[in-house]
């Protein structure tokens, strides 16, 4: 094997269309290991660790790109590089702005001169980078979705309140999800307008209560996604308050739904004391803060919900099932009745799964890319089977010493940082979870094994294409190997998605998958058949 | 919240599956091309005694747009120019010793000693100069600007720009023409004796001519007529010579006696399609001055060049030279010439772009693409760059040519460092051996080692 490198001096692209390429390139005969990236420091250490990197390449800069390439022999290494050369030409022409012609704004301020009736941006550039353009938004009045991760609490503090005090949204940073006048923003579902007004602190979480909305009939009026530190305690929950506010203030929103992850308590006493403020029937998911109700600290969370406008949710499912409830002004004692009715019915279907099984399969593995989804899919794993190991756990005693080898009952979030540096979002790219699919197929105590589909704008465009063979190859090496392997899965999804939800279900299925309404059933489900 | 029920436009900065996304939603959309920036530059909003950048940038913006440009009359240097002294040669570009000046500017210092009288031969005058007699001084430290080697001695006529809001004045000598003249380093005979007939006659002639006239020649206006005449006042300067000839005219015709002076001015300037530069060029020295000194702001008052260094100054570092050598410039050789007989980018006309034209105006200048290369949208781009580094836009200085917008004002050090993109000039090119004169014109960029530099200081300011 030898290992070619190309620098293309001043040619940037971003990291996600890099990726797509390396990809591209590495499904060519005779070539290996490929990495197109720009050459910053931190990406040379990366080529470094793969084995990738060459004199040439190392002394690219941050605005230089760098094709590296390892494949069998010198011809195949250079063949390669000319089809990304190829490749990066064509990809130059497609990505012409609206504004064709000529040049084409280099930094948030020039090109909000050059649209003046901007009023959001969308800013998705890397950590380092990304506060300089959402201070130039929000000076221009702009409302800015801050899709970027690795932004300094300072900043997102500051940002924050400037925003705040200018009547702007400043959603995220790590916001991934945003819906605004039925407009999906970053990674987000296609949902029909409705009376029920989201804020959430959880992207994913936004997306499938969003999307089990829009199976149940409803519809939204806003989904803000506020990003996930929001609500800690030192920035206070300043987007998710002004989020609520705005819901209680507009007249199309008639239901409330706030969707978080654990909150600070102050930050929960904060939003009980908002919602307090509207008449607006609210349902309240926080997820794991639920459990922590009845501890000393959220003991005024637990106070005060005897709010007579206030329903609180265990889980996503139940969340949505009571905003379209309350929108359709049904008396929600149904909600709770059609939730029963549906565990009964997952309660028989996971006896059927159970009895193929063998005694040695015992143990769930949770493969998900959502990590809203993982962590939804953990509490309900933990009230029905005990330990539950992550990679992010629920109760950090649970860490798993190596994310590669999963323990017992495991769920893994591979969303997470170690699986994503230097790679697309699982969402994007299905690579990774296959691995992770096969590798858990192999391991004979494993019975049920558990996914997420997240469909919508942004997602890969046809997850079923890619994860449905894998899923049917993983059953039938199991099947050689005499085990009936179960995968349960569910599709965070619409009809307007560009997947299209029923046809991705379809395709899953004719490919083995048992799918559950949701991610919730999906992993009581799960659980059911291993319990 | 106003946004609710509005349509979205949108700004994409970052991926691009996310711009795709709302194109398939039919939102009206535009992608940033976004480059991460190659140097460590954090945004700096408040320096460290926490003065607010953005407001200081604000005022100095303000400063330099809203000044005027007075020519009032012509004086003698040594007369004029504050702290010009009697053995005192000022220059272009940051400071520099004899040792390290280059071919045309030593030349041009020999030919001001013979002019001067301080030296008979020219071997005289290169002993005199490397002995240390004489002070070498930048024209920027005494309100004044040459271009090339912008040599200025004391026994020389300048032109005198005023800045009545601020109360500020600016200097520079008329420029003496193309070819074999003192500023590209000759120092022949009839240098010396055009120079004296220049201080014998034509500048009597314009300083009566221009006292007559009560409220003097309004040079910023003239300026913004001649972008609107496909000059941009720094390499392309046939309209404005043009328009100065209009102004002066009739005051010169009335106040010159002598038929046969009055035609030889005429013909001097008329001979000259540069001859306007050296009056724009103090009229961006008047404008930006009032900006230098501004705590905290971190918008550019000089680009300037002396054949070996560029250097720059900024508002809000006062006194402060942040220089780099001074680059080469790519571009159209003048028939017989090549890049070999070039010398370096020399002189202070970056001034102009300083002051928010000259290459900042190249939209407005397209004919200049058959100087310097390129085609006209390339220079209708080298304008449309420009924003990206600036801080504001003009209010007097427009371009027809992108919809009477006002032309690129203020760099600010911090969008150069963050974009990677330094000031794209446009110059004339002399020849590295003394008295040739110019072989060509193009273009290049002030090294961004200036502003890196100089962005470090203001962290630390």
């Amino acid at each position: 094997m030898i290992v070619q490198t190309l620098v293309k001096p001043g040619e940037y692209r971003d990291s996600v269309a890099l990726m797509l390429l390396a990809r591209e390139l590495g499904n060519l005969p005779g070539v290996g290991n490929v990495s197109v990236v720009m050459g910053t420091p931190a990406n040379r250490a990366l080529l470094v660790q793969a084995g990738l990197l060459t004199p040439a390449a190392e002394h690219a800069t941050p605005n230089d790109l760098v094709i590296a390439v390892q494949a069998r022999d010198a011809a195949t290494a250079a063949a390669a590089c000319r089809q990304a050369e190829q490749l990066l030409a064509a990809q130059a022409t497609g990505a012409v702005s609206s504004t064709s012609g000529a040049l084409r704004p280099r930094s948030l301020r020039t090109a909000v001169r050059a649209l003046p009736q901007a009023n959001v941006a969308v800013i998705s550039v890397p950590g380092p980078y990304a506060a300089a353009p959402a201070w130039d938004a929000l000076r221009a009045g702009l409302h800015v979705l801050l899709f970027s991760d690795h932004v300094s609490i300072e900043d997102e503090i500051a940002l924050k309140e400037y925003a705040r005090d200018h009547g702007l949204f400043l959603m995220g940073p790590g916001a991934g999800t945003a819906i605004m006048n039925g407009i999906g923003l970053g990674f987000a579902n296609a949902v029909p307008r409705g009376p029920v007004g989201i804020v959430a602190a959880a992207g994913t979480g936004l997306q499938e209560v969003s999307a089990l909305l829009a199976q149940a009939g409803s519809g939204i009026t806003q989904g803000i996604g506020t990003g996930g530190r929001d609500v800690s305690e030192q920035v206070g929950g300043i987007m998710m308050l002004e989020g609520l506010k705005a819901l209680q203030a507009d007249s199309d929103t008639r239901v409330i739904l706030v969707v978080s992850k654990l909150p600070s308590p102050a930050v929960a006493d904060k939003i009980l004391a908002q919602v307090r403020q509207s008449d607006k029937p609210t349902v309240l998911a926080l997820m794991r803060a639920q459990e922590r109700i009845q501890n000393s600290e959220f003991r005024i969370l637990n106070s005060n919900l005897e709010l007579s406008n206030l329903l609180t949710a265990f889980d996503l499912r139940e969340a949505a099932a009571l905003a379209a409830a309350l929108a359709r002004g049904e008396d929600v004692k149904n909600v709770y009745k059609q939730l029963a009715a549906e565990d009964r019915k997952l309660h028989l279907k996971a006896n059927s799964l159970r009895r193929p099984l063998n005694a040695r399969q015992r143990y769930i593995r949770g493969l998900y890319s959502g990590g809203t989804l993982c962590e939804e899919a953990m509490r309900i794993w933990q009230a029905e089977l005990g330990e539950v190991w992550s990679n992010a756990p629920l109760d950090l005693r649970y860490k798993l010493p190596d994310s590669a080898k999963s323990k017992r009952h495991t769920a893994i979030d591979l969303g997470e940082e170690e699986f994503t540096l230097g790679r697309p979002h699982p969402m994007i790219d299905n690579t990774l979870r296959i691995q992770h699919l096969f590798r858990e197929a192999r391991d004979p105590s494993v019975g049920v094994i558990v996914l997420d589909v997240v469909l919508g704008y942004g997602a890969h465009p046809d997850p079923a294409a890619e994860l449905g063979p894998a899923i049917a190859q993983a059953r039938e090496y199991a099947g050689q190997q005499g085990r009936f392997l179960n995968v349960v899965l569910s599709i965070t999804g619409t009809e307007d998605d560009p997947q299209n939800r029923t046809r991705q279900a379809k395709a899953f299925k004719q490919a083995g998958a048992v799918i559950a309404p949701s991610n919730a059933a999906a992993a009581r489900l799960a659980s059911w058949i291993v319990k | 919240m106003d946004l609710f029920g509005k349509p979205l436009t949108v700004v994409n900065i970052g991926l691009q599956i996310f711009s795709d996304s709302l194109r398939a939603q039919q939102v009206e959309v535009i992608d940033v091309d976004f480059r991460p920036s190659p140097y460590d530059a954090p945004r700096l909003t408040h320096t460290r005694h926490g003065i607010d950048i953005e407001a200081a940038n604000t005022e100095a913006v303000r400063r330099i747009a809203s000044g005027k440009a007075i020519l009032t009359g012509l004086g003698i240097a040594r007369e004029v120019i504050p702290g010009m002294g009697e053995r005192m040669i000022l220059h272009a570009g940051p400071p520099i010793t004899w040792d390290r000046m280059c071919g045309p500017v030593r030349g041009a210092i020999i030919g001001a000693c013979l002019y001067e009288g301080w030296a008979k031969t020219p071997e005289e005058a290169i002993d005199l100069a490397a002995s240390g007699e004489i002070t070498f001084e930048p024209c920027h430290h005494h309100h004044a600007v040459g271009p090339m080697a912008g040599i200025v001695s004391p026994s020389m006529p300048v032109w005198i720009i005023e800045n009545p809001p601020f109360g500020n004045r600016a200097f520079c000598t008329q420029n003496e023409g193309l070819g074999k003249v003192l500023r590209f380093g000759a120092f022949a005979p009839e240098v010396i004796e055009r120079l004296e007939w220049m201080e014998r006659v034509l500048y009597p002639t314009l300083d009566r001519a221009v006292r007559s006239l009560p409220g003097g020649i309004d040079i910023k206006n003239l300026i913004a007529q001649a972008l609107y005449m496909g000059d941009e006042c720094h390499n392309r300067n046939k309209a404005g010579t043009s328009l100065f000839l209009r102004a002066i005219g009739p005051a010169l015709a009335r106040t010159c006696a002598d038929g046969e002076t009055l035609a030889r001015v005429i013909s001097f300037i008329d001979a000259n399609d540069h001859f306007f530069l050296n009056l724009s060029m103090p009229a961006g020295k008047a404008l930006s001055e009032p900006a230098e000194g501004i705590a905290g702001s971190t918008i550019v008052t000089t680009m300037a060049r002396n054949g070996t260094d560029f250097g720059i100054r900024v508002a809000g570092l006062p006194g402060r030279w942040f220089t780099a050598p001074a680059g080469r410039v790519k571009g159209l050789y003048f028939p017989g010439f090549t890049e070999a007989d070039a010398n370096l980018d020399m002189g202070d006309s970056t001034i102009t772009e300083t002051a928010g034209f000259g290459g900042m105006a190249m939209a407005g200048a397209p004919a200049i693409v058959k100087f310097v290369g390129g085609s006209p949208q390339d220079a209708l781009d080298a304008t449309l760059e420009m924003y990206e580094i600036c801080a504001s836009e003009h209010d007097s200085f427009l371009m027809p040519a992108l919809n009477f917008r006002g032309t690129p004002l203020g760099i600010d050090i911090r969008r150069v460092v963050e974009t990677g993109i330094s000031p794209r000039l446009n110059t004339g090119i002399a020849s590295k051996e003394p008295g040739i004169g110019q072989v060509g014109a193009g273009l290049l960029r002030a090294p961004i080692e200036c502003f890196v530099a100089a962005f470090e200081a203001m962290r630390e300011a």
